[in-house]
């Protein structure tokens, strides 16, 4: 067993500088690595581009390095729930590339997988194709789109144990899984971490070499954007 | 002329014995509701879920179970999870039977736009763009007007567009329309609703063959 065990937050943040490029997990504010983005906050690293499939909300999540302006470029899918990102967006200050969310998706998938490049039907014919390469398959056009190219990736999981195994629950899985791997370093906080055999092998989405560094995280909000209920008849 | 869950309500019926469905954002979320429950229907949200069922009880929230609108849902029987790039294998892939999407602007050769109105309100495309791509049967849920009464059924979009001749049918408030040879064809009329109000509401091309008959409920 190769132990990917650090300490705490701090130790797994070590590295991180000004100008990076960072993946970061989450839908919404389901599954966002909470604790990593606080250290991020914490350390005030500027000028970094975060590709994550929201920003978070105005006072979560991304929106806490939006916040303090941290942020130089975002590249997500959608990012209708933050006022503070509208405003950099529309007045400048904060440079955006919006893509599909598939192909957002399947970027991360590349970069994990070692495939340089893909092609998707996806955004053909719209502003989204513009200046990229396009080829006809099967009677049906289609964009290339490149692997992305990060330093850190930073997911956070359920369960995972000291080799870096993860187990993901619910919908919080997302963009988690296909961000392991995809950056230079992944930084995985987990709900529980365990000691190596404890998890079923069988059960294990993402096994541990797509993991660099593994920590027990704390305090976890888990915020709820929109708490929608039924009533009992 | 229909309210949301009217429309919601007709759409519906387009939801077939067997199908995967992926239900976009707003009245689409809605037509759930009214799916009939003597069919074996699956409900998939692209941040990773088939088998949705409806909202929670109260107190029985989960923070970890979101449909792609943020909102908490439960999961029914035989319901699974998965990552963000499988749920996009399973639309991409053309596993899914049937999307439903809402649009700001539809045109006769069944482009959407849906996504942008620059420098004025930028969300984002969200799956839409990869939905629209590639699925085989895309219908549209709408009013047929904007606010300011202006036709969102168009020649040509003015918006910038979520993806181009990909939507097949459009259920608004008025009608019910099919997109054939680059024009709307008029298929159904709102209850209460005249050939000649959808006619003026209607800004692209409008087939009309024969007595149009009215929506059944």
């Amino acid at each position: 067993m190769i132990n990917k065990t650090v300490a705490n937050v701090q130790h797994a943040c070590r590295g991180v500088e000004d100008g990076m490029t960072f993946m970061l997990g989450g839908f919404g504010l389901c599954g966002i690595p909470e604790n990593a983005i606080a250290e991020l906050v914490r350390l005030d690293v500027k000028e970094v581009t975060c590709i994550s499939n929201n920003a978070g909300v105005d006072n979560f999540g991304l929106g806490l390095l939006l916040q303090k302006r941290q942020i130089k470029k975002m590249i997500s899918s959608y990012v209708g729930e933050n006022a503070e990102f509208e405003r950099q967006m529309l007045s400048g200050e904060l440079e955006v590339e919006l893509i599909p969310q598939g192909t957002l998706a399947q970027r991360c998938l590349a970069a994990q997988s070692g495939v340089p490049a893909f092609y998707t039907p996806a955004g053909y014919g719209t502003e989204v194709g513009e200046g990229k390469e396009s080829r006809d398959f099967n009677g049906k056009m289609h964009l290339l789109e490149h692997a992305f190219k990060a330093q850190f990736s930073f997911v956070k999981a359920w369960k995972g144990d000291t080799a870096g195994n993860l187990i993901f629950k619910g919908t919080a899985r997302n963009f988690n899984p296909n961000m392991c791997g995809a950056a230079k370093i992944t930084v995985a906080e987990v709900e529980h971490l365990v000691p190596a055999g404890e998890l079923d092998p069988n059960q294990i989405h993402i096994p541990g070499i797509f993991v660099q560094r593994i920590f027990q995280g704390e305090h976890y909000q888990k915020r709820i954007e929109q708490r929608t209920v039924r009533q009992r008849v | 002329m229909l309210d949301k869950n009217q429309i919601a309500q007709r759409i519906a019926q387009e939801v077939k014995e067997g199908y995967y469905v992926n239900l976009g954002i707003g009245i689409p979320t809605l037509v759930a509701n009214f799916v009939r429950d003597d069919i074996q229907v699956e409900f998939q949200s692209e941040n990773g879920i088939l088998g949705m069922g409806p909202f929670p009880f109260k107190g029985e929230e989960d923070a970890d179970l979101i449909n792609a609108g943020k909102q908490t849902i439960t999961a029914l029987k035989g319901a699974s999870y998965f990552d963000s790039a499988t749920s996009f294998s399973m639309i991409r892939g053309q596993h899914v039977d049937l999307t439903i999407l809402g649009a700001m602007e539809v045109s006769q050769n069944g482009d959407i736009a849906n996504w942008k109105i620059p420098g004025k309100m930028v969300k984002g495309m969200g799956g839409a763009m990869d939905l629209v791509a590639s699925a085989e049967n895309i219908i549209v849920a709408m009013m047929h007007t904007n606010r300011a009464g202006q036709s969102k059924l168009l020649k040509q979009c003015s918006l910038p567009l979520t993806g181009v001749n990909c939507v097949k049918k459009i259920v608004s408030n008025l009608a019910v329309l099919e997109i054939i040879d680059g024009k709307f064809k008029l298929l159904e009329r709102a209850p209460g609703v005249s050939v000649s109000e959808i006619q003026k509401a209607t800004l692209g091309d409008l087939i009309i063959e024969g007595d149009i008959p009215q929506m059944k409920f």
